[in-house]
């Protein structure tokens, strides 16, 4: 097969498998897969290019993610005056001793001569620099979460709209891209993948903990939407007529009470639809423009560069290309997008959860996406989080129907039959990691190879 | 026929040739010496004698035997050792435990082989407790050296033993590959101390790039002008 | 104040140095395990806290089987009669994934990073499995007596107010793991096999060059990491409890400790196991009581003066991690900068 025809046909079955959905069960429900594929897609991309581009293996997909998922609370929730009011000055005294503290660190790691007397003044400073922090922030953070604490008991965010968040959340996560790459680049690779694993539990325990910041696991509710409500729409003129229209065939042979019920019906089915359509054009607009830009990039001299590094990083290191620097870039662009990702999950869900975040669904999910794209191959990637989510979603429900099938002849309420219908959930990683492993092996430039490079 | 010899050898790490119809050989009680230019291929000759080489064409036969197919541990299970010019010694092991693991092949008459290597080599022994990473320059080489003799070989292979070591350290160095040979063990080596070596040699192969250009006797060729002035610098 | 010094000792020993000395105890025997892979197979097993679960998992099910048998040990959990079935369990899944995963790159002399991806997919499966088999709730498998020494008993016999307790899970781990270390290393110092394995992870080539058989070292390798990771899983199982999750977040203390020792050196993997151990269980400890005992009552401390909240244990093997990396990235004991 060609590799135009090979991609042909990926798309052609991540599409059937959606209009079964669609056909099968709903299209509401194949829309809400749909959206959900688009966001994988912008993920397995944006591994990809840190991947693909630079070698870089990041484990540690989640935190960023989280961090984008964090912006949506920041910025489009309203901030609490009370909160602000009990804790806020403590907040920013605790925050200005510890960027004192850190300044002063900073400073002595410069100027002193590497010594014992450095190190002894480098840890009090630091000590010192936290315990002041301390003074200030327990209180702080106790007024805070002890305001309305069912309702609010955080600072609460910016008030500005959610889609805004899609920015910011790439900020975030470029900001902690820049300071894991300071620390782990230009380590062995494995030693980065230890290390983005360990950033992204921490990002993760922090927003599970810091309640003032997040709620925790209270979690937050009821985020903004850059698209109009269900409700909205079915009470606006022109959506309602609209849905009259095209629908116009069956509403024809109805009247008064039936007719109004039936387009009623109609409406709320419609404001659904029409509600993911809008995400999922938001969305394949991201998508578009990063993918746009990623295969721009990977034509340009810089993408030229950069594979020349990933082919030979001696050789390249020895043309005095800056090995580390360059893959320091790669690693903060590939996670700034993760990070819009991150938003644009949280923004569809309406929701933050930080519970939510698991590494198998948040980090190794998305690699399987990326090796079965094909390592290096945008196009791929994209596929390979459309195809991969798709299996994700439909695993568990295959899964159920197997086992369904297996035990069909054991008899009812056996503990064995139990066991493993309960279990048929965990089928996923199992089937993931088969998937993994067998493109790995026998795929090894993944199921979409690139064509003509 | 000679005990090792490589016929024809031609070869070399996956890219161009780096040895075209290179012959070498060495017969047990004798020292042969590779020498030549930076780049000539002595240490892919060696090695090429040893298996880490592809060789595109050529034969190696050991003791009559044609054992161009066979792997590098092969060889070593038949009697051939070889000394690598750096990395050839367990860093973290002792120096006793890097002779041990020399004779890992070998089952019976360990403690006298070793003692054999203790008294070629007095400092091995003083150090036997400390771990080889420790030791000095020479004293490293002694126990890489150690660790090969350690197999009971047929045959002694040297990939620049002197490369980096002092003038002192040189000569004994050779003086030991002397007694070597008097147990009767066939030694070769890759040399770039081409004068002093082919002092020892018995016998002598001048390469250039890749191919053979002088063979001889040691003294022969020591005493050939022209190669004296190509490479011996006069 | 004598009273009080002691009071705060025993406050120490039971909230610091006895939890603290478990926990080392079963870090040690998990980076162990990694860094005897990592020095023989040159790459990050990120399966390895699976492999601690999958082995774990093993023991329950052979100790619910002996329970059901009527089978015990007395005093003792019978978890320790249903060890070796873990450690068989363990050793045949690492071998596995060896044969059908790990082998053909290994012959391929791919990248290391090829490897670690390949582990992250024996991850998936192996967490699969697991969860498939017990599922992924909590489970407490100890039985026995719970404790060695009793907190109330402990107070009434030395007439102090705090008191000590120690569990029997507690002295066992530390038992069994001093054990394990110490058959590991007359394994790796005094025997043949073991020494060939040293000379392997020291310099490859020179042991291919020495006759050294390469499967060989690697299959032996596995099968003491396993056994090492079934020993370590079932312990912390024993100890606190079995939940699946918890296994693959070990895996990040495990490397700290692993990477801080220096990797492929297992002085330096137990070393750094008692860092990383001491280092969680202090900075997450409260010490406002015990400086209550011990200063002034105008220095005593309002607050819990704890340095992190317990949520964040991870962040200390972390900051270690990141510590290590920036300062002396071979480790305590010159491991190989890789």
């Amino acid at each position: 097969m060609t590799p135009a025809l090979r991609n042909a046909v990926a798309l052609a079955i991540v599409g059937a498998g959606l209009a079964g959905v669609g056909f099968g069960q709903s299209w509401s429900l194949a829309l809400a897969v749909f959206n959900l594929c688009l966001i994988s897609a912008l993920m397995s991309l944006a591994v990809n290019i840190q991947w693909g581009y630079a070698g870089l293996f990041n484990i540690g997909i989640m935190g960023f993610a989280a961090l984008g998922g964090l912006a949506g609370v920041l910025v489009s929730r309203p901030p609490v005056p009370a909160a602000w009011a009990a804790g806020g000055g403590g907040l920013f005294i605790a925050l200005l001793i510890l960027m004192a503290a850190g300044g002063l660190a900073l400073a002595l790691a410069r100027y002193m001569p590497r010594s014992r007397m450095r190190a002894a003044a480098l840890a009090a400073v630091v000590l010192a620099g936290l315990f002041g922090a301390g003074v200030f922030f327990d209180p702080a953070v106790d007024a805070i979460e002890a305001v309305e604490p069912a309702k609010t008991g955080y600072l609460g965010g910016l008030g500005l709209p959610i889609i805004l968040s899609w920015f910011a959340g790439g900020l975030l996560a470029a900001g902690a891209a820049f300071v894991i790459g300071r620390i782990a680049l230009g380590l062995r690779s494995d030693y980065f993948a230890i290390a983005t694993l360990g950033i992204s539990e921490i990002v993760i325990a922090v927003l599970k903990n810091e309640d003032w910041l997040t709620r925790g696991v209270k979690n937050v509710t009821g985020l903004g939407r850059p698209v109009p409500y269900e409700v909205d729409l079915q009470r606006d003129p022109w959506f309602v007529d609209l849905v009259a229209v095209l629908h116009s065939r069956s509403l024809e042979a109805l009247s008064g009470e039936a007719h109004e019920a039936a387009l009623r019906e109609f409406a709320v089915q419609s404001s659904s639809l029409f509600v993911k359509l809008c995400y999922a054009g938001l969305f394949l607009a991201v998508l578009a423009v990063v993918f746009w830009l990623s295969e721009r990039a990977l034509h340009s001299p810089w993408g030229r560069m950069m594979r020349a590094i990933r082919d030979n990083e001696t050789a390249a290191g020895a043309m005095g290309k800056d090995v580390t620097r360059r893959h320091r870039q790669v690693f903060i662009l590939g996670s700034a997008v993760v990070g819009v990702a991150g938003a644009m999950l949280t923004t569809l869900d309406g929701q933050f959860t930080p519970a939510g975040y698991q590494p198998l669904r948040f980090t190794f999910l998305i690699w399987v996406m990326v090796v079965v794209g094909g390592s290096g191959n945008n196009l791929g990637a994209v596929l390979g989080g459309f195809l991969i989510w798709f299996v994700w979603i439909e695993a568990e429900p295959a899964g159920l129907w197997l086992m369904q099938a297996l035990t069909a002849g054991l008899p009812e309420g056996s503990a064995f039959r139990e066991h493993l219908l309960a279990s048929a959930a965990h089928m996923r990683p199992l089937v993931m990691g088969l998937i993994l492993l067998l493109v790995m092996r026998f795929r090894p430039r993944g199921l979409i190879p690139a064509g003509g490079r | 026929m000679s005990f090792l010899e490589g016929e024809a050898m031609t070869g070399g790490y996956g890219g161009a040739d780096i040895i075209r119809g290179c012959a070498i050989a060495v017969e047990r009680g004798e020292i042969a010496v590779i020498v030549g230019p930076n780049g000539a291929g002595k240490s892919t000759a060696m090695k090429a004698l040893l298996g880490m080489v592809r060789l595109r064409s050529g034969t190696v036969r050991l003791d009559g035997e044609d054992i161009t197919g066979l792997s590098p541990q092969d060889r070593v299970g038949r009697g051939m050792a070889f000394v690598p010019q750096t990395d050839n010694v367990f860093a973290t092991l002792t120096v006793r435990e890097n002779l041990e693991m020399g004779a890992f092949l070998r089952r019976q008459g360990v403690g006298e082989t070793m003692e054999r290597v203790f008294e070629l080599f007095p400092a091995v022994r003083e150090n036997r407790d400390r771990p080889a990473g420790e030791l000095s320059g020479g004293q490293r080489q002694q126990v890489a050296v150690g660790r090969a003799l350690m197999t009971e070989p047929a045959v002694l292979m040297l990939d620049e033993p002197t490369a980096g070591v002092s003038p002192i350290v040189m000569d004994d160095l050779f003086q030991r590959m002397l007694e070597i040979r008097g147990a009767g063990i066939a030694i070769l080596m890759a040399e770039q101390n081409a004068r002093q070596a082919l002092a020892i040699a018995d016998r002598g192969y001048v390469l250039v790039t890749g191919e053979n250009r002088f063979t001889d006797t040691g003294a022969a060729l020591l005493a050939n002008p022209e190669v004296r002035r190509s490479f011996l610098g006069g | 104040m004598l009273p009080d010094l002691v009071n705060a000792a025993v406050l120490l020993g039971n909230y610091v140095i006895v939890p603290g000395l478990a926990y080392a105890a079963q870090l040690a025997l998990g980076a162990l395990g990694i860094t005897l892979v990592f020095g023989i197979l040159r790459f990050a097993n990120l399966a390895h806290g699976d492999l601690m679960a999958f082995g774990t998992m093993a023991t329950i099910l052979a100790t619910w089987l002996l329970q059901a048998w009527g089978v015990g040990l007395g005093p003792l959990p019978t978890a320790l009669l249903a060890l070796p079935f873990g450690i068989v369990a363990a050793i045949a899944a690492a071998l596995a994934a060896d044969r059908l995963v790990f082998r053909f790159y290994r012959r391929r002399r791919s990248a290391p990073i090829v490897l670690v991806m390949a582990s992250l997919g024996v991850m998936f499966l192996l967490n699969g499995l697991v969860r498939f088999i017990i599922g992924p709730g909590d489970r407490q498998f100890t039985d026995g007596e719970r404790f060695i020494v009793k907190a109330r008993e402990f107070k009434r016999a030395t007439g102090l107010a705090e008191g000590l307790s120690i569990k029997t899970t507690q002295c066992l781990t530390v038992v069994v793991a001093a054990v394990a270390v110490f058959l590991l290393f007359r394994f790796l110092q005094r025997t043949r096999t073991g020494k060939s394995m040293r000379a392997y992870s020291d310099n490859e080539d020179l042991a291919l060059l020495s006759g050294i058989n390469p499967e060989r070292v690697v299959l032996i390798a596995w099968a003491i990491a396993a056994a090492l990771a079934a020993i370590a899983g079932a312990l912390y199982g024993l100890d606190k409890s079995f939940k699946p999750f918890t296994y693959f977040q070990l895996l990040l203390p495990m490397f700290a400790a692993a990477i801080l020792g220096g990797i492929g050196q297992p002085v330096g993997a137990i070393v750094g196991a008692v860092i990383v151990a001491f280092s969680e269980v202090t900075v997450t400890y409260a010490w406002k009581k015990f400086l209550h005992y011990l200063l002034p009552g105008p220095w005593q401390p309002d607050g819990l003066a704890q340095l992190l909240s317990t949520d964040y244990k991870f962040a200390v093997s972390f900051m270690i991690l990141v510590l290590v990396l920036l300062l002396r990235p071979s480790g305590i004991f010159r491991g190989r900068v890789l």
